[in-house]
């Protein structure tokens, strides 16, 4: 882990624990490799953001965090125990949000203490405080179908943020969404990042996205995927400070290593290009 | 945020009624004028005559409403145990492959037999009665809720089931709350095609042996040259067949109200 950039803090207790893992899609021998030889460790507080271009594998590494998928060889683990199987100890925010139309907003909302039988006094506390932290109080009646789509995204975040989860992880939670509604998205997120402490995995393939959300930034390789290096970052604190990201990205630390990243990431680009010219 | 009141009456709605009422016309002057003999086509007069005449007097032995009576109580016997056997079997299928290996080979021969084919067999079986006639609907209304329940849970979105379990919901918790709910469009897709596949083997199925029901009271009327009778049967038995699609799109309304609204 000498190419690592960043100095683990002891203080932090560890949450996630990744080591030496791999995974081959299809029989072993000749499947393809999705991933290879990933290591990290993300402790309390932390706010990971994964770079890497499409197909690199990072939203099958936030599914063998999540226990949608078991590695091949290596391990991941979560406060020391392997993870086999999803449970609500690690929340999931999908792309596309994952609210059921047959409920309501509130319903949806509590699904996750609902099934684990949370008492019903609790269970509205909780959807309150959450509904207000995301600024849906005064939908939690309406049917999913009739919010916009960062409202549901919004609604969906509310959904994991109540089941207390010790890391949320996030696949392309904005891809979806327009412009405007994306930057106002991120600004939530970094506020209750800031709020909860909350440890969080984020993916992305948006690097100013990653560099102004997280304090982690690793970027993956092509397929199959490999972290190629980490970034410590500060930007959404300052942000957080200034209150506008515009006063932050043209900053010539922040353009600094958004160059070096982007550099990165292109001469990935370049050689899955090369190699389809080859293959041709 | 006002929801737009749509009217009830559309211009298609009025183009609708206005081909009923042009076909009414037809059939009143080509009957009037008697380009056609009564015995093949009776006047909109006659029908409604025999219409009333069976509705208070009967034909051979019930009156319309009687046979009606015992054409819907076969055929809502028929769907009652078609429902409650093909959902869970269907779902049980979807879930399990096991399960779907062990029936599919029967299913997948019964399936494409059309159900006179058999019907001889059931009555051999079963008797003349109306256990034989149920059993027949039962057949036609099973396999079409079967396969919609079955395909139903592989288009359950995947990560509806993921979100669910990171939730910390149980398997079973997780069937209960959430594939369950998002099978019900396709089980509704089932059951109007296995309301509509009854209906039209009921005629059939009251084709042989039967004394009673509006299909044998139309096939009974063709052997003694009563096409106001048929008519009058056809006529009911369409406005039947529309009453009961709609029944079922209304409730299918009511259960399943975000059906397309994802």
């Amino acid at each position: 882990m000498n190419n690592l950039e960043h100095s683990t803090d002891l203080e932090k207790r560890n949450v996630i624990s990744v080591k030496n893992l791999n995974l081959c899609y299809g029989d072993n021998g000749n499947g393809v490799m999705a991933l290879e030889n990933i290591n990290l460790e993300i402790n309390e507080g932390d706010f990971v953001c994964v770079l890497g271009p499409s197909g690199c594998g990072k939203s099958t590494f936030l599914k063998i965090l999540a226990g949608f998928l078991f590695p091949t060889s290596g391990k991941a683990t979560l406060d020391g125990k392997e993870i086999k199987k999803p449970d609500s100890s690690r929340g999931v925010v999908f792309q596309t949000p994952n609210l059921y139309p047959w409920m309501n907003i509130e319903k949806n909302v509590t699904y996750g203490p609902r099934m684990r039988k949370v008492p019903k006094e609790i269970i509205r506390q909780l959807s309150d405080q959450y509904l207000r932290q995301v600024g849906l109080s005064e939908f939690k009646k309406q049917k999913t179908y009739e919010l916009s789509g960062g409202m549901k995204q919004r609604a969906a975040l509310a959904k994991v943020l109540v089941n207390d989860p010790r890391i949320i992880l996030m696949d392309e939670p904005f891809g979806a969404l327009d412009a405007l509604t994306r930057v106002n998205m991120q600004g939530l997120i970094r506020k209750i990042w800031k709020e909860t402490g909350k440890t969080i995995l984020l993916i992305t393939h948006d690097v100013d996205e990653a560099l102004q959300l997280g304090n982690r930034v690793i970027v993956f390789s092509k397929r199959p995927g490999t972290i190629l290096k980490e970034f410590d970052v500060d930007f959404a604190e300052r942000i957080q400070k200034k209150g506008d990201e515009n006063e932050i990205i043209f900053e010539s630390d922040y353009l600094d290593i958004k160059q070096k990243i982007l550099e990165i990431i292109n001469k990935q680009h370049d050689e899955i290009a090369e190699q389809a010219l080859r293959i041709e | 945020m006002k929801r737009l009141k749509k009217s009830r009456i559309s211009p298609q709605h009025v183009i609708g009624l206005c081909t009923i009422l042009i076909l009414f016309y037809l059939w009143w002057y080509v009957t009037d004028r008697e380009y056609i003999k009564a015995m093949f086509l009776p006047s909109p007069r006659q029908v409604w005559e025999t219409f009333k005449v069976i509705c208070t007097e009967g034909y051979k032995g019930n009156t319309l409403g009687g046979h009606m009576l015992v054409s819907m109580k076969r055929l809502v016997i028929a769907m009652f145990f078609a429902i409650i056997t093909a959902i869970p079997f269907g779902l049980a299928c979807g879930y399990f492959k096991n399960v779907k290996a062990i029936f599919e080979p029967i299913l997948a021969f019964y399936r494409p037999l059309p159900p006179l084919a058999y019907y001889s067999l059931l009555v051999l079986w079963l008797g003349i009665d109306d256990s034989s006639k149920i059993t027949l609907l039962f057949l036609a209304g099973f396999s079409p809720i079967y396969i919609s329940c079955m395909a139903s849970i592989s288009r359950v979105k995947e990560d509806y089931i993921y979100g669910s379990y990171s939730m910390g919901a149980s398997r079973f918790q997780t069937f209960l709350h959430v594939i369950l709910p998002s099978a019900l469009p396709d089980i509704f897709i089932g059951l109007r095609n296995a309301l509509s596949g009854t209906y039209r083997t009921l005629v059939a199925a009251e084709m042989v042996a039967a004394v009673s029901g509006i299909g044998w009271m139309v096939v009974d009327a063709g052997d003694y040259l009563r096409s106001d009778v048929i008519f009058v049967g056809i006529i009911v038995m369409g406005i039947t067949g529309l009453i009961l699609e709609n029944g079922i799109l209304w409730i299918e309304k009511k259960i399943v109200p975000w059906k397309g609204k994802e």
